[in-house]
């Protein structure tokens, strides 16, 4: 199954309504980097992520997803793709376990008892949470539920939209260390967020938009002050 | 993994949480129940009217009841957005489709288990003691399903569709309806008309195919924005 290397996305454009959510944005995305895509509410980035998972068809415009020059379509597009959303994705009434091993099996993934668990480790789930439905868990918990379901798969593109909520400091410092792991074995890490501090100096390439239009785009490592000062000079 | 597998697997999954909190089984079964008893006491006892009226009913019941558990079943994909997880999993929409289809045709019979023998026992309708009747059943339950998932998923985030789904679903229905009516009708009649009950057990089979090769072929489209 190949790794996805690169996704091109060129002059995309998306409408809801009468509304515009995206007005041809361009660009590229690359293995082993981790884009923050930054901007405000309703500027089009959920939208972006949306047609990056392949579940939102842009109106006009295409996006590529290639492992070394070979186009990349359909299941194998999705079975490469994580991704975090404002909602968990997950069975309230299943709990983390169950969750799990109903996802691994949809991907044809070792569903075993120890498999599960070592992710539940990994997103530091509390072990006696893990048998509970998930419907009784905080939205902490819930957000390392989701975080687990989404890196179960070794995705190789991650699209995660605001990973950070209802997580304490420590749980964002830890993510954060995780989706840097991830960036450093290759994956194309893309994420949406609000929390600066979170991402400042872990992200190596910057899109801001603003309007449903692409008005920034550097590959370079910020830090909170200057991801701070870039989007308050772009993103308004 | 065939796509019947993966099927079943999404199938496994409903059944499992409808197990668990049996919130849309007993809605429906009580739903379901509730309309037989009206129905009983609504109608005169009169042997030939309530036998007469008794397939009709029957099938009322299960549209009604169908439709509550239509709802809540993908609102429960609806809730924490599972839907989508379950299309970006790399399975083909056509067995998210068969499976989430499989799973409301079981609810959908387990309905028609609590109706049958209490129609039956309530207008004193000998609809038990008629195998076929299940045969109707398990294809109305089919066609009720295939054609009610498929519009269910696609009106999963439009408001107002607790509204729509009926208006939107019965017209479609009603050929199923009408079907399954007669079928039952014709178990009824003294002597039982099987060129009758064939022709419409014929029916529903045709019209299970001709709505399940539509709903395959128009699912991906409706669910994906």
């Amino acid at each position: 199954m190949p790794s996805l290397e690169r996704v091109e996305i060129k002059k995309v454009t998306k409408r809801f309504g009468g509304e515009r959510a995206l007005a041809g944005v361009t660009m590229e995305l690359a293995a082993g980097s981790m884009c923050a895509l930054l901007g405000h509410n309703g500027a089009g980035k959920t939208t972006l992520l949306g047609i990056l998972s392949t579940l939102t068809r842009a109106d006009s415009g295409s996006v590529a997803y290639r492992a070394g020059d070979k186009p990349v379509t359909g299941a194998a597009v999705r079975r490469e793709i994580g991704m975090l959303a404002h909602a968990s994705l997950c069975y309230a009434e299943l709990s983390a376990r169950e969750n799990l091993a109903f996802f691994a099996s949809l991907y044809d993934l070792d569903a075993g008892r120890a498999t599960l668990d070592a992710m539940l480790d990994r997103v530091g789930l509390d072990p006696k949470a893990r048998d509970r439905a998930a419907r009784t868990y905080s939205r902490g918990m819930l957000q390392r539920l989701a975080l687990a379901r989404a890196l179960l798969t070794r995705p190789s593109l991650l699209l995660l939209d605001e990973p950070f909520t209802g997580l304490d400091r420590g749980g964002a410092i830890s993510l954060g260390g995780e989706l840097g792991a991830l960036r450093d074995q290759g994956a194309i890490v893309v994420v949406v967020t609000h929390d600066l501090e979170a991402i400042a100096g872990r992200t190596d390439h910057v899109a801001i938009l603003r309007r449903g239009q692409l008005v920034f785009e550097d590959r370079g490592s910020y830090d909170y002050e200057q991801l701070k000062d870039l989007y308050h000079s772009h993103a308004n | 993994m065939t796509v019947i597998g993966q099927a079943l697997r999404v199938a496994g999954k409903d059944l499992r949480i409808e197990l668990r909190s049996r919130e849309i089984l007993y809605t429906m079964a009580f739903f379901g129940a509730l309309l037989a008893v009206v129905d009983a006491f609504v109608f005169p006892a009169n042997a030939k009217l309530a036998r007469a009226a008794a397939p009709g009913m029957l099938w009322v019941a299960i549209a009604f009841a169908g439709t509550i558990g239509l709802g809540r079943a993908f609102d429960r994909e609806r809730e924490n957005d599972t839907m989508r997880a379950l299309l970006l999993t790399p399975v083909p929409r056509l067995a998210v489709f068969l499976g989430k289809a499989a799973a409301m045709t079981v609810l959908v019979l387990s309905v028609s288990l609590v109706c049958v023998p209490l129609l039956s026992l309530l207008l004193d309708v000998p609809l038990v003691e008629h195998p076929p009747l299940a045969l109707a059943l398990l294809l109305g339950a089919i066609g009720f399903s295939v054609t009610g998932s498929v519009f269910s998923a696609a009106l999963l985030k439009v408001r107002s569709r607790d509204v729509l789904l009926p208006v939107i679903l019965y017209p479609l229905l009603i050929p199923l309806f009408v079907a399954g009516t007669s079928a039952t009708a014709a178990l009824l009649e003294i002597p039982r008309n099987d060129d009758k009950l064939w022709y419409w057990i014929g029916f529903l089979g045709i019209y299970d195919l001709a709505f399940l090769v539509v709903s395959v072929w128009i699912f991906e489209s409706m669910v994906i924005e």
